[in-house]
């Protein structure tokens, strides 16, 4: 006897298949924890250092300067001290942000091509669901093995480096943040079927988008920095407005606001908008792939 | 030539071939020679944008300081490269190429087989090095000065380093039989204590006094403070907190590489016992 399934019951079921492999897969190698949760840590420590030396010697200078007098001095150093705050927090929100991006290269990105190679592509080209529930099962995934790094991130942020944060708009913070994600994880799933493209360029591009991503998204300083123009170029990838706004909603008044690039609100209304383009984006591209596919049918082939 | 010392030099010149083409041939050698320098480069320029960020809003001007941060960057290039390009053999041979069993089951030292593996990335990053102390001479005012005299110093601690490094990355390797494949964290996250505790970019002093102690055990710590000594004019030398002469700190040196290559061949043979007991030698983890 058949039993009829409803299209979007097969769908949800999907997402939750491909995203319990993740969830569930990782939590049987609690080793991951440590590796991806607490090493990290280690190389984020390093940025803030380098914030708190250059504080250090400000703050030196700033004691050995005999034209100041003690008020202006003891509001000079406070000034300083303020900034290498914020500039820590900084470093801290874009640790967070890195694990995201991370994760979206090696496991969004460039999971399909992986799959190629493990074999199991072809599995689920034929499974009766849509290609669009996979991926978004593996960002579901993909999110809740990140978030735990992101969440050490932030915590140590507060526990360890001593950052205080100024909340003044949790909702908004929010609305940014989730915007963030799905824009970034939307161009994830949009990339993983280009990857699948390019053997393996494709595993060298996702190592050639990191430094070079962190650099242009300013995740470790003020994206504006950059300059407008290279910062505006910058923001098509999710992180940059993301970050930029986060840091807005919880450094408000840092250096009277000359490093922000737009107001939240407008980079939220982008950041939507990169959302919408990214999932419709995935989609062609993985309609592009299915059509590959069937004319070629080499999209399967490994090791190529 | 004695057999043992034939079977391993053999090991060593084609896993060193194979990694060169494993690095090199997806793409043009041009678009490969452009990949090799970006990602390094861009490293150097986060580093320069946040020394820009603070100058522009403490409105300070510290080159010592700025030239220090940039020179630990360029040669922390070889600490990420070599521990990387160990680690990475078995996690790729493993689970990407799928090739470990018939490459473990061959005649060759598959520990020197990691070796050979690793010394392209070794020599990648040399050139990522060069490219990227030049581009802060030419362009980022980056002073740097080697006495002739220093020369011999500066390449026996370079050497030495490396070594350290090798004997390190074989230790990670040798975990990586029994880990999953995505530790990456491993990768990035062991440079990282490097970077930290080794006083890479910052004075060690300015880290806490029991960060300070993990940084002067730490054999890598020594060989950047070395490097900076030589090639750093005395006008940008700055206070680390670390004392002593140079021979002493190459003599330290000298004995980590010794202590870590020992120990990469204990490790090495005590995780490839466990994962061929496991039956995870040639495991594959998909999720």
């Amino acid at each position: 006897m058949s039993e009829t399934v409803s299209p979007v019951a097969v769908n949800l079921r999907s997402v939750w298949g491909r995203a319990y492999v993740r969830i569930v897969g990782a939590n049987r190698e609690p080793s991951w924890i440590f590796f991806e949760g607490l090493l990290p840590l280690l190389g984020i420590a390093v940025y803030v250092f380098i914030y708190q030396a250059f504080g250090a010697r400000a703050i030196a200078t700033l004691v050995a300067d005999p034209t100041l007098s003690d008020t202006a001095r003891a509001a000079a150093i406070a000034a300083a001290q303020a900034n290498v705050n914020a500039l820590v927090g900084f470093v801290v929100l874009g640790g967070t942000m890195t694990a995201f991006w991370m994760n979206v290269l090696w496991s969004m990105a460039s999971q399909l091509y992986w799959e190629k190679e493990m074999g199991n592509l072809q599995l689920y080209m034929m499974a009766p669901m849509s290609r669009m529930s996979l991926l978004g099962g593996m960002a579901l995934g993909g999110i809740f093995m990140t978030s735990v790094r992101a969440v050490t991130t932030l915590v140590a942020g507060v526990f360890v480096f001593g950052v205080s944060f100024q909340l003044t708009d949790p909702w908004m913070l929010m609305a940014v943040f989730f915007a963030t994600l799905v824009a970034l994880y939307g161009m994830g799933m949009m990339l993983a079927s280009l990857y699948l493209l390019y053997g393996r360029e494709a595993w060298n591009l996702s190592a050639l988008l990191e430094e070079p991503v962190f650099l242009a998204s300013g995740f470790y300083f003020p994206v504006r920095i950059l300059g407008p123009a290279v910062a505006f170029a910058a923001s098509i990838i999710p992180a940059a407005l993301g970050l930029d706004a986060l840091r807005q909603l919880l450094f408000p008044g840092f250096f009277g606001g000359q490093f922000w690039l737009l107001s939240v609100g407008l980079e939220l209304t982008i950041l939507l908008g990169l959302c919408v383009l990214f999932l419709v984006l995935a989609r062609l591209s993985l309609g592009y792939m299915e059509t590959l596919a069937k004319r070629e049918g080499r999209l399967t082939s490994r090791h190529q | 030539m004695n057999p043992t010392i034939s079977r391993h030099w053999r090991s060593f010149k084609w896993a060193a071939w194979l990694g060169w083409q494993i690095e090199s041939n997806w793409t043009r050698p041009s678009l490969f020679a452009i990949y090799s320098v970006i990602k390094p480069i861009a490293s150097a320029f986060i580093l320069v944008l946040m020394y820009v960020a603070f100058a522009f809003i403490g409105k300070i001007d510290d080159p010592a300081l700025f030239n220090f941060v940039y020179v630990g960057n360029a040669f922390f290039i070889f600490v990420g490269n070599t521990l990387f390009g160990t680690f990475q053999v078995i996690q790729q041979d493993r689970e990407w190429y799928q090739t470990l069993r018939y490459t473990y089951i061959s005649p060759i030292s598959y520990y020197t087989y990691i070796v050979g593996r690793a010394t392209t990335k070794v020599v990648v990053a040399a050139f990522a090095v060069l490219i990227t102390l030049g581009f802060g001479v030419g362009f980022l005012q980056i002073r740097l000065v080697l006495a002739l005299g220093d020369l011999p110093l500066f390449v026996a601690a370079f050497l030495l380093g490396i070594l350290t490094l090798v004997g390190i990355g074989v230790c990670l390797a040798a975990l990586s039989f029994l880990t999953a494949r995505h530790v990456h964290g491993l990768a990035e996250g062991i440079p990282g204590l490097f970077y930290l505790f080794c006083g890479i970019l910052f004075p060690l002093s300015i880290l806490p006094q029991w960060a300070q102690f993990v940084g002067r055990a730490l054999p890598l710590t020594y060989w950047f403070e070395i490097t900076r000594r030589l090639v750093l004019p005395p006008e940008y030398q700055i206070d680390t907190g670390i004392v002593g002469d140079p021979l002493t700190m190459l003599g330290l040196l000298a004995v980590s590489a010794a202590a870590f290559f020992v120990l990469s061949i204990g490790m090495f043979r005590w995780m490839e016992y466990l994962a061929r007991k496991a039956g995870k030698l040639d495991m594959t983890t998909s999720y």
